[in-house]
């Protein structure tokens, strides 16, 4: 590796350079940048097969009517399960092993500004996770009350209980020192004449990301800890017997959960705000703009969490004042969308697979977008409330939203990271198979949820019984493709040696770097004016 | 920044993110407290008063108000629990009383808490109750059985278009919180 480094790029020359430890050691004991977000993106990959193979067992389930081949209690360990793993053990690592891969290269630091915090934060991870998954084996079974932990349902949980809210800790405690990171590094480590508004988008979505991660995170670490202390210490937060709400449990839940939703899109933006540029040869459309927009998502993420609960009983004014501030989200969204639709107006565009991600990102999360407007409105909202109309939604900005731009990420930086171009026809195999399947899986569920049928039943009237083996087929085929993007990333030694630069009109500090980027980079900081110069 | 400088820098900046860490931790706890005053300032959720409160009577005896009694028991508690009458008419400003009874299904000594919730939401501020047997719990012996009373009075201030106001009670066993303080 440093041979290579020392004799392409004048920016990398390193007077104590060292590679790096062999064997395990290199990876439990890992303080580089690049090794834990390698390690990140392995395990989310991994976690993504976890919960995925839970989404089959729940589309097998309700391929047809009637229960055929698991019990209603596992069915809804798996509806829960499911939804943590993918949430906490998959889209967010995947976010955050980007984050410590691309933030130090876009803004030209030797490396995060806490490395060994950083090895905590990643090694707490599979702890968590082991914990979670061992609950599977527990008598009366894993969570099965859904991921929103709802009392008094959650209260029920038999010996997995303890095991769910220490599991929930941990991961709370990984993203809070994984976001104080990102904030030190892009705060304290910039190259000198970075200033705040001259940062890639990548890095403003995820500074922003990391705010609302300190800000929320310790919400959901106080109010598991709530049902922890209801359950085992005789405080009655939640019990109604003793004095306490349970639908107080909800505001204070959702009030995490709104900005948790936007901590798992708003890097997404940030992607797709790097590649569409890219590939369309073009300098980002109203980049300053889109700076203040996502700051807006994330101030009104705080204000408007009882969306999430418009049927517990709220008085007209607070119906009135969430559904409207839910509406005004649409607005500093539609401000992202319209700019990126400018981006590439008129643009020299071409459509490698990153880009083809990174287009059905921008369509397919607009109709995600779209059912949030639908469901934001009130009156409508009582008739959809907890049907499939909603997990349509939610899976619509979540699957072909933030899943397609971590995979647009990772195609898009892939020939950085291994220093070869990965296998083009393979990955427009992997893009073309995920889209048609992703829209097979979740389209027909609006239907199904304007119809009536409500969500994390393992049964159902067989009126709904067509819409849903097609939703399960869909499934099985967005399944079945993600396995090529494994071969993807198994072939991905293989192809043509990638340039610097990677993309014709790639822009940034990143692409400055060897591929593959050295073990370290940037021990001396680079002025910006080398990244300009390179590619004018 | 030169390497002792953007230490310092980092640890001024990591310790002020700590104190926005704790911060909401805290503030998760604050929305108890802040949930429950909002809720009895507005009376949203359907709160009544939940300690005895004086009044004066001053009837309007031209208006009459439908009062309807729903009685739940919690899943868990072994109780019977019933209103003996299944609505009245009262006038606003006018003390009424009413009685619900209990029966103890187990043959072990039981505490039960019945927790009151008042709809429309509305009505919740203006539904007085002057004495209830929701404002202590109840001990029951072994297979017990009774009488609980209430009294109450409704606030002539009542909105107008509220003619029917629904009392419903769920009744909890407490037994096992009882016996822990």
């Amino acid at each position: 590796m440093t041979t290579t480094t020392a004799d392409t790029h004048a920016v990398d020359h390193e007077h104590d350079d060292h590679g790096p430890t062999k064997g395990i050691r290199r990876w439990l004991f890992s303080t580089n940048h690049k090794d834990i977000g390698t390690m990140y993106l392995i395990f989310s990959l991994l976690m993504f097969f976890v919960g995925g193979a839970m989404a089959m067992v729940i589309r097998s389930e309700l391929a047809v009517p009637g229960l055929q081949f698991v019990h209603p209690e596992f069915f809804n360990s798996m509806t829960t399960m499911h939804a943590l793993i993918m949430v906490f053990g998959a889209v967010m690592p995947a976010f955050v092993g980007l984050a410590n891969w691309m933030i130090p290269l876009m803004i030209g630091a030797p490396d995060m500004a806490l490395p060994r915090m950083n090895n905590w934060s990643f090694w707490i991870l599979p702890v968590a996770f082991g914990i979670l998954l061992s609950t599977l084996l527990m008598p009366g079974g894993a969570p099965a009350s859904g991921w929103t932990m709802y009392p008094p349902l959650v209260l029920q949980t038999g010996d997995a209980f303890p095991f769910l809210i220490f599991s929930v800790h941990l991961m709370g405690i990984s993203s809070i020192m994984g976001a104080i990171n990102v904030i030190v590094t892009i705060i304290n480590m910039r190259a000198p004449d970075m200033t705040l508004l001259k940062m890639p988008m990548f890095v403003w979505t995820w500074l922003i990301t990391a705010y609302l991660l300190i800000a929320v995170m310790p919400v959901l670490a106080g109010a598991v800890t709530m049902l922890l202390t209801d359950q085992f210490f005789g405080t009655s937060f939640f019990l109604a017997a003793g004095g306490g709400d349970p639908v107080m449990f909800q505001h204070i839940f959702w009030f995490f959960g709104h900005p948790e939703v936007y901590i798992m899109i708003l890097p997404a933006f940030g992607v797709v705000s790097e590649i569409i540029p890219t590939f369309s040869r073009k300098k980002l459309f109203g980049h300053d703009s889109m700076v203040y927009a996502a700051s807006c998502i994330a101030f009104l993420s705080f204000i408007v969490w009882a969306h999430h609960m418009f049927t517990v009983g709220m008085p007209l004014t607070g119906q009135l004042f969430f559904m409207f501030a839910t509406m005004l989200i649409a607005v500093p969204t539609g401000v992202k969308i319209f700019n990126w639709v400018a981006t590439m107006w008129r643009g020299a565009m071409t459509f490698e697979t990153p880009m083809l991600f990174s287009l059905a990102f921008v369509f397919l999360f607009t109709i995600g977008g779209f059912s949030g407007l639908m469901l934001a409105i009130q009156p409508a909202d009582v008739q959809y409330h907890d049907t499939y109309f909603v997990v349509a939604h939610f899976h619509y900005v979540l699957v072909p939203g933030s899943i397609f731009a971590i995979m647009a990420g990772a195609y898009y930086w892939l020939p950085k990271w291994t220093g070869h171009m990965y296998n083009e026809k393979l990955g427009k195999l992997h893009f073309w198979l995920s889209t048609i399947f992703v829209n097979v899986t979740f389209f027909p569920q609006h239907f199904l949820g304007l119809a009536g049928m409500p969500r994390r039943i393992p049964d159902y009237s067989v009126q709904f019984a067509d819409f849903n083996l097609i939703s399960s087929i869909g499934a099985f085929g967005f399944g079945l493709s993600q396995l090529v993007f494994v071969l993807v990333i198994l072939t991905a030694w293989k192809g043509a040696k990638a340039t610097d630069r990677v993309w014709e009109g790639s822009h940034g500090l990143e692409w400055t770097v060897p591929s593959p980027a050295p073990w370290h980079t940037f021990t001396t900081p680079p002025k910006n004016r080398i990244a300009d110069e390179a590619f004018e | 920044m030169t390497g002792e400088k953007r230490n310092n820098a980092n640890r001024n900046l990591v310790l002020s993110l700590l104190v926005i860490v704790v911060g909401a931790f805290g503030f998760g706890y604050a929305l108890v407290p802040l949930y429950d005053v909002f809720c009895e300032i507005t009376g949203f959720g359907g709160r009544t008063n939940n300690e005895a409160v004086a009044v004066n009577e001053t009837p309007d005896l031209n208006r009459e108000i439908r009062i309807e009694f729903m009685t739940t028991v919690n899943s868990y508690a072994q109780f019977e629990f019933a209103s003996d009458a299944d609505s009245m008419v009262v006038h606003p400003g006018k003390m009424y009383y009413a009685t619900f009874t209990a029966k103890n299904l187990t043959e072990s000594d039981k505490v039960a808490h019945a927790v009151p919730s008042v709809a429309p939401p509305a009505a919740a501020e203006h539904f007085v109750k002057i004495e209830c047997f929701c404002f202590n719990s109840q001990e029951f012996l072994a297979s017990e059985e009774k009488s609980m009373p209430l009294q109450f009075i409704v606030n002539p201030d009542l909105p107008d278009y509220v003619d029917t106001i629904t009392l419903g009670y769920t009744f909890f066993d407490t037994t096992s919180v009882a016996s822990s303080n």
